[in-house]
């Protein structure tokens, strides 16, 4: 029983770990940059979910739907004025770069809103259900089934839209792209720019279940290294496939080993990963 | 007869004034401990631990170029070593930065089999993922490494002179064991195998180069360093915890030296640890609240402006004034 009760924390869990990592996944997958904003990005989602929260009284279940496009636009400026002077450059300067807008943006939230932990506490929080034995809180299935609608969200954005379609060519081949009329820079600009969105709306979900603080972010930040390397890159299958097996993972290395070992062997796993099958269980070319 | 291009003879004069500007820095830096108060001191040691790091990341990452972000992790398992064989009384203090670098020489060789097969984004990650486990280790095995609470080292009591100078000329020291060995290997056969791996790996193995058996060197080679490094580091502050020896922000520091004085080059390096180090203190200094935000907006301007270092601006100016 103890174990199906860690399966089911586990996949949870993996559901706003699939939330957390597409982004990234993205991002990484078209613009070919690890961006290392990743975990700080969520972190400052959590924090506007919180403060909305607090001020107005809005739940952050429903505060992606403002949240998004405020972050929506905060990527496309810093795509449009940083980073896109280094597309296409080697991962060393990607890299670097990145994690340079990293210390900064996380000094700044370290000074502006302080390191301390805050958490979102709801008056009426929803109610924990219980089925032959196994329990769910209301609030984790709820997260869960929210990272799941915006995982679903994303997918359809990328293969319904027009402009999905062209960051999914630009992907696959961006001369090709080109020739068929397709804005690169603006596709690129766009493309993190969601990237940003979906990690902001990863950390307002985020801000139900764990306590917001500027240090969260290199764990997230991890994280989203894990999933993306052990599902795949380049694919939604493959970042809830790795989500999944992460979340999964985790509770039951912390049942087995206890839980100061998970990162240890979430680490471990990916470096197992990386030197067996470096594409991961799912990785493919291209976004489909 | 060809005409010399003002390049090569810009290389001539380079290599006449090379060593004796060398050997007068050298003589410089041998008296400077006399005249240079402790603050000073520590500073300076601070650029030769560093100037370690950015030439130790030079062998994999500058003349191999293989992007590696795991010089911390050699660094934290190096000052481990040398903490924990200090602490049980195993061995003298001087000996443990040759005992550090041996192990992480070794770990880095066995390691490096099944990394070094990543390459780009990927070997990034893996060599990142490196230090990610090594601090995790440190912090659960709680009985070798004393975990989070971090390993106290006995206080040094050096009859030859004060702490700040005994460290001073370790740190000397091994910067200089380090510029040695990346002179010596610049004109070895080996490096010419380096820079043959980094404009083609499977040319390389064409021409008969065992590509696998020489980034293994490399990345030996880039781990070693630092593992002494970390040793003699652990002595000098007499504490180490996980959080701050295996710091990822070391994983970069050493590329960004390296980017910001000329990656794959000699001197370079050194050039870069010492602005960096030089920018960081004023910022330290001035800026405590902000120091991260204001390194990451160095790291940022440098990356954007100055992608090939100093050490290539110059070049290019030197070859345009050669050239009108």
């Amino acid at each position: 029983m103890l174990f199906v009760q860690n399966v089911v924390n586990g996949l949870l869990l993996g559901g706003l770990y699939v939330c957390i990592a597409i982004g990234f996944s993205l991002i990484w997958g078209v613009l070919n940059i690890i961006n290392f904003l990743h975990g700080s990005l969520i972190v400052l989602g959590s924090y506007i979910a919180y403060f909305a929260f607090v001020y107005f009284g809005l739940s952050p279940f429903i505060a992606p739907i403002f949240i998004m496009p405020l972050m929506f636009a905060f990527g496309y400026a810093l795509q449009g004025s940083v980073l896109n002077v280094v597309i296409g450059k080697p991962v060393l300067i990607t890299l670097t770069l990145t994690f340079g807008l990293d210390l900064i943006l996380n000094n700044l939230m370290v000074w502006g809103f302080t390191a301390n932990f805050r958490r979102v506490v709801f008056e009426h929080p929803l109610p924990t259900f219980e089925v032959h034995g196994i329990v769910i809180p209301g609030d984790r299935l709820m997260a869960m089934a929210l990272a799941f609608l915006l995982t679903l969200i994303f997918f359809l954005l990328l293969n319904r839209s027009r402009i999905g379609r062209a960051i999914v060519a630009v992907r696959n081949d961006r001369d090709a792209a080109v020739l068929m009329g397709v804005n690169v820079k603006q596709i690129y600009a766009i493309t993190f720019a969601t990237g940003v969105a979906f990690a902001g709306a990863a950390g307002s979900l985020l801000s139900v279940v764990f306590p917001i603080s500027p240090i969260n972010s290199g764990v997230l930040l991890g994280k989203a290294f894990v999933i993306c390397i052990l599902g795949g890159l380049g694919s939604i299958g493959g970042a809830v496939i790795g989500g999944l097996a992460l979340g999964i993972i985790e509770s039951i290395g912390a049942m087995a080993a206890g839980p100061e070992y998970t990162v240890l062997i979430s680490f471990i796993v990916l470096l197992a990963v990386l030197a067996i099958k470096p594409t991961g269980i799912a990785g493919k070319l291209g976004y489909e | 007869m060809p005409k010399a291009s003002p390049q090569t003879s810009r290389h001539a004069l380079t290599a006449r004034i090379g060593p004796v500007a060398v050997a007068i820095l050298l003589v410089v830096l041998l008296v400077l401990p006399h005249y240079l108060d402790n603050y000073s001191l520590r500073l300076a040691t601070t650029v030769f631990m560093y100037c370690v790091l950015a030439w130790s990341w030079n062998f994999i990452g500058g003349f191999v170029g293989y992007p590696s972000f795991g010089i911390a992790a050699f660094f934290g398992l190096g000052s481990y070593v040398g903490a924990i064989m200090l602490t049980q009384d195993m061995i003298p203090f001087w000996l443990s930065p040759a005992c550090a670098a041996v192990v992480c020489l070794v770990v880095a060789a066995l390691l490096g089999a099944p990394i070094l097969r990543l390459r780009g984004h990927y070997f990034a990650v893996a060599s990142l993922a490196l230090g990610e486990v090594f601090r995790e280790l440190a912090m659960n095995w709680t009985a070798v490494t004393g975990g989070g609470m971090g390993v106290n080292l006995p206080p040094l009591r050096s009859s030859l002179g004060t702490d700040s100078q005994v460290f001073y000329y370790m740190f000397l020291l091994l910067a200089l064991v380090t510029f040695a060995v990346t002179v010596a290997v610049g004109r070895s056969r080996l490096g010419v195998a380096f820079r043959c791996i980094r404009q083609n790996e499977e040319a390389a193995n064409m021409i008969g180069i065992d590509a696998t058996r020489v980034k293994i060197i490399a990345f030996a080679l880039s781990a070693a360093f630092p593992g002494a490094a970390g040793a003699l580091y652990a002595s000098w502050v007499g504490y180490i915890d996980p959080s701050d020896v295996f710091d990822i922000i070391i994983s970069v520091k050493a590329p960004v030296m390296a980017l910001l004085g000329g990656v794959g080059t000699v001197a370079g390096p050194a050039i870069g640890a010492f602005l960096y180090l030089a920018f960081e203190e004023i910022v330290w200094r001035n800026l405590l609240q902000f120091h991260a935000a204001v390194l990451g907006l160095i790291i940022v301007l440098l990356v954007l402006f100055l992608p090939n270092g100093f050490v290539d601006v110059t070049r290019r100016r030197k070859i345009l004034d050669g050239a009108s």
